[in-house]
């Protein structure tokens, strides 16, 4: 982690000549406005980079505190008793159960939000697009706590029904068994979670189909191609990496997601084989149910956990990144 | 295998505006026509009612018969997909498909009907990129984005898409508004040499294009603005630019146009 | 005779069509075949019903217009129907989460509940109210805004303005990162800061949390708004001879200053909303404080989480769970509609 510090806090002395040389070049005088006002704008830039490497560094720093005390493993043990002494607990179900919870929820709701937003910019008669669009917008603002809320006293007692079936007919394959315990089960999570990323998903989605060029769709159309042709054609590979973009900003949702996961899930400290019992656990989960209770150890080890998430939410936004970065050389020569 | 264009009555709107207003004329095969016309006179609009692109645009509709061979564009059961694959068409601006190399931009209207082998395909490309004077600029980075080439390049390289499909009919709308003197001439030399293939129609703000290009030249007019555009006169060119029947041609022509 | 044969003389225009009313008489047909299915089958389950009906209809779809139309165009309607049942099935949930915070809300909303708070009153008996939670939600979003609005926005101006070198890329690239920060991983961060200082909660410290999670989406939105100002406004001020500074200032920020607004007001809109750093870092209180720089304070949405899970099922607790989450939603969606007024009233040039 130590090295990952490093690398974080490395950017803003280096490039400094770099940069002041290009800038120089750029700005062509020293105005006393232009110097202050450049220098405001970029210290506010390497704030940003200062807080993340403080994030880094003091998560780091207490986590190494928690772990060092560890007499489980970290990373494989089923356990957590942090405030046991001396203390043993592991990560293991936690990244188990948070994994889970997010794939199922991007399987569930990517496709959907993408054919909805294309229902919304290229199938729904205009009259009712710009509406439906506008309730989606502020559906994305509904705070997190509420879909929480909602899932917990509406959503769980509906997936009796479905779990139900899912066990007659694919109970076989073990993962959708239903013991039928209450359904507070990852893959509730999973759906509330869907639910919850699809409207910003859709969102960002919407904007860049919207965006893409009428000219681009006029020379498919005066090819011959039918309206899924279009949208195949000029639609779908100019919005790919905004597609992607958007479930990752989803993901990133659904990953650090606390208040829905604690409300829904009722938690065990044990990774379940089926989907639809109860049990398993996510890391924002455990923090926000143990933290109540927990000592100052207790604490550390839940910061040990969180800094897991926050390694976890790094990597996935930096293979997002590199999969958009490819795709500039097309889409960028187009802007 | 070019085909005739037949037009008569044709009124479009822009939902209760009224764009151009009972239009009627033919064009022949193997022939380049030029619609000209101060701007705002519908020239494009009606352009755009040959393939069926008017009605792409929202609150767009069209009265009125066009006839391709003898086949109404507008009649019951015709698909304006199918339509768009026979009238092919290139805009004004080069819109070559940004996300797609060169290659896949010709191959892009072949592809939609599917099976083709990878030679086959690769000939087509070839004799369509050949065919707009392109093959030898970009024959070594066909597997380059198209957005990479010069204005001129690209909107070349969109002639070379359109008529890889093997339209009958090329429309052309400003094809070269946007480019530059050079790219302009190697445009119209293009022209020339396609309408030995397809029967070509091109919008032109540019006369001396119109009068360099075509065989035969339409004239349209507005009224006044709010008004239908109207069809003036359509002619040889050379008649219209020399001894054109309708004063108001003359006008425009020779720029004593108000 | 003949006339009918010129007809049928292979045209390259008209291939043969469905009917406009097809897509419902092919979804009234899979129906009523499902249901038939389902009843002689004795299958219970309306999810059976439902499923079967839609692979029924797709197949149809399919069949029917890949004979008749082509593949073409039966892809193209497959795509259309899908994008339609989509759209549909994501409906049931949002309007069932709306109606449900609204029916269910509205019980005990009233001015005793906004303007009183739980004191002494227990978490399974009815009475009390929010006002303690809406007080320190205030004080908390205004002050992460204060801290977050100005760093965000100069960020911004420094990434569209000036940023070209590797310290651009590096802060881009971390805001990118910071986007997807859990908000529980920035409470986490500051509780480590309070753990070494050995502080105890208090309403700023959800307030330094909050303003992370709302920088980068500042500084992504305001970029935005920034990029889509032309550059031939740029360059018609410089070459007026007007200094950078001043251009940035009198030129680009006021022509884009209604989408800034707006994504300022709805980062707030968003923040005002978590939870997770504010359970680690203000606790909650029945109590009044209003002071955000000392002690634990209320907030509104940790009130709802705490009505649900302190209220061992009382319905009470629940009944002051929607309707501090309809208090939540209704402060969120008013702060939505003004930015959005906001952005309509101020950029009517750049509306499209």
């Amino acid at each position: 982690m130590d090295i990952s510090t490093k690398n974080t806090e490395a950017p803003p002395p280096a490039p400094q000549p770099a940069v002041a040389q290009h800038k120089r070049a750029a700005r062509g005088s020293t105005r006393p406005g232009d110097r202050i006002f450049l220098g405001l704008s970029r210290g506010s830039g390497i704030f940003l980079l200062v807080i993340m490497a403080a994030i880094a560094v003091f998560l780091t720093y207490r986590a190494s505190l928690a772990i060092s005390k560890d007499e489980a493993n970290f990373l494989t043990a089923f356990e957590w008793n942090a405030t046991a002494v001396p203390p043993r607990f592991g990560i293991a179900v936690l990244a188990f159960g948070t994994v889970v919870s997010s794939i199922i929820a991007m399987v569930l709701a990517v496709p959907i939000a993408v054919a909805i937003a294309l229902f919304l910019t290229h199938y729904a008669p205009r009259r009712l697009s710009g509406p439906i669009a506008y309730v989606i917008d502020l559906l994305a603002a509904v705070p997190s706590i509420v879909y929480g809320l909602w899932g917990a006293l509406i959503l769980v007692p509906h997936m009796n029904g479905l779990f139900g079936w899912l066990n007659n007919y694919f109970g076989w394959t073990g993962i959708l068994s239903w013991e039928g315990g209450a359904p507070r089960s990852m893959l509730t999570v999973g759906i509330l979670l869907a639910i919850m990323i699809l409207p910003i998903v859709t969102n960002v989605s919407r904007e860049v189909f919207r965006q893409v060029p009428q000219m681009h769709e006029e020379a498919a159309l005066a090819l011959g191609a039918t309206r899924w042709e279009v949208v195949r054609m000029a639609v779908l590979p100019f919005g790919r990496s905004g597609v992607i973009s958007a479930s990752m900003l989803g993901l990133g949702r659904a990953l650090g997601e606390t208040m829905a996961v604690a409300t829904v899930l009722s938690p065990t400290f044990d990774i379940q084989a089926s989907l639809l019992n109860p049990g398993g656990g996510t890391f924002a989960q455990n923090i926000a149910s143990k933290f109540g209770e927990a000592t100052e150890q207790g604490r550390d080890a839940l910061i040990a956990s969180g800094l897991v998430l926050f390694v976890i939410t790094l990597l996935v936004n930096g293979a997002a990144r590199a999969i958009i970065a490819r795709r500039k050389e097309y889409s960028g020569a187009n802007a | 295998m070019a085909k005739r264009i037949d037009v008569s009555g044709l009124t479009a709107y822009y939902g209760s505006h009224k764009a151009i207003e009972d239009i009627s004329m033919t064009v022949e095969p193997r022939s380049v026509t030029a619609f000209i016309g101060p701007s705002g006179c519908g020239k494009s609009t009606f352009l755009r009612t040959l393939n069926r692109m008017h009605e792409v645009t929202s609150g767009g509709r069209v009265e009125g018969k066009v006839l391709l061979d003898d086949e109404d564009l507008y009649g019951a059961g015709v698909d304006p997909v199918s339509v768009r694959r026979e009238v092919g068409m290139v805009f004004q601006r080069p819109n070559p498909f940004p996300t797609m190399s060169i290659f896949d931009n010709v191959a892009a209207g072949l592809r939609l009907n599917g099976s083709y082998k990878k030679g086959e395909l690769s000939d087509v490309v070839e004799k369509s990129l050949k065919g707009a004077n392109l093959w030898n600029e970009v024959k070594d980075r066909l597997n380059k984005p198209g957005s990479g080439l010069s204005g001129g390049q690209q909107q070349r390289l969109c002639i070379a898409r359109a008529i890889a499909v093997e339209p009958k009919v090329l429309l052309m709308d400003e094809p070269c508004s946007a480019l530059d003197p050079i790219s302009t001439l190697a445009i119209e030399d293009l022209i020339g040499e396609l309408k030995e293939r397809f029967t070509i129609v091109i919008v032109t703000h540019n006369m001396q294009q119109a009068a360099r290009v075509s065989d035969r030249t339409a004239f349209f007019n507005l009224a006044a603005v709010g008004q239908p555009g109207k069809l003036i006169e359509i002619d040889d060119t050379e008649r219209i630019f020399s001894n054109p029947s309708v004063q108001a041609t003359e006008d425009y022509i020779s720029g004593r146009f108000g | 005779m003949s006339h009918a044969i010129t007809d049928k003389r292979p045209s390259t225009l008209r291939g043969a069509s469905l009917p406009k009313w097809s897509p419902y008489a092919f979804a009234a047909c899979s129906v009523a075949v499902a249901i038939g299915i389902g009843v002689a089958a004795g299958l219970s389950s309306k999810i059976q019903w439902g499923l079967i009906a839609a692979v029924l209809f797709v197949v149809i779809t399919y069949g029917v217009a890949a004979r008749v139309e082509g593949r073409r165009q039966a892809k193209d309607r497959i795509a259309t129907s899908f994008v339609w049942v989509a759209f549909l099935i994501a409906l049931v949930p949002l309007v069932s989460l709306v109606w449900v915070t609204v029916s269910r809300g509205v019980k005990v909303l009233d001015v005793y509940f906004l303007t009183h708070s739980m004191g002494v009153v227990a978490d399974s008996e009815p009475g009390g109210g929010i006002y303690a939670a809406i007080l320190g939600s205030l004080e908390q979003v205004a002050l992460a805004t204060l801290i977050a609005a100005p760093i965000g926005v100069l960020t911004a101006i420094y990434l569209v303005e000036y940023g070209r070198g590797s310290l651009a890329r590096a802060i881009t690239f971390f805001v990118d990162v910071m986007t997807g920060i859990p908000s529980i991983v920035a409470g986490l961060f500051i509780l480590s800061l309070m753990l070494i200082f050995e502080m105890q909660p208090f309403g700023f410290a959800g307030s330094l949390a909050l303003a992370i999670l709302m920088m980068p989406i500042v500084v992504r939105s305001t970029e935005e708004m920034l990029k889509l100002v032309p550059n031939e406004l740029r360059e018609a001020s410089l070459a007026l001879g007007v200094p950078k500074w001043r251009t940035i200032l009198k030129v680009v920020l006021p022509t884009s200053l209604g989408g800034i607004t707006t994504g300022i007001m709805l980062a707030i809109a968003r923040i005002a909303g978590e939870t997770a750093p504010v359970l680690l870092l203000v606790w909650g209180n029945p109590f009044i404080n209003a002071n955000p720089f000392e002690g634990a304070q209320a907030s509104l949405p940790l009130y709802i989480y705490q009505q649900y899970a302190n209220s061992s099922g009382s319905g009470a607790a629940y009944d002051r769970a929607w309707a501090a989450s309809l208090t939540l939603i209704a402060f969120v969606m008013i702060l939505n509609l003004v930015a959005r007024g906001i952005a309509r009233w101020k950029a009517p040039k750049t509306g499209r």
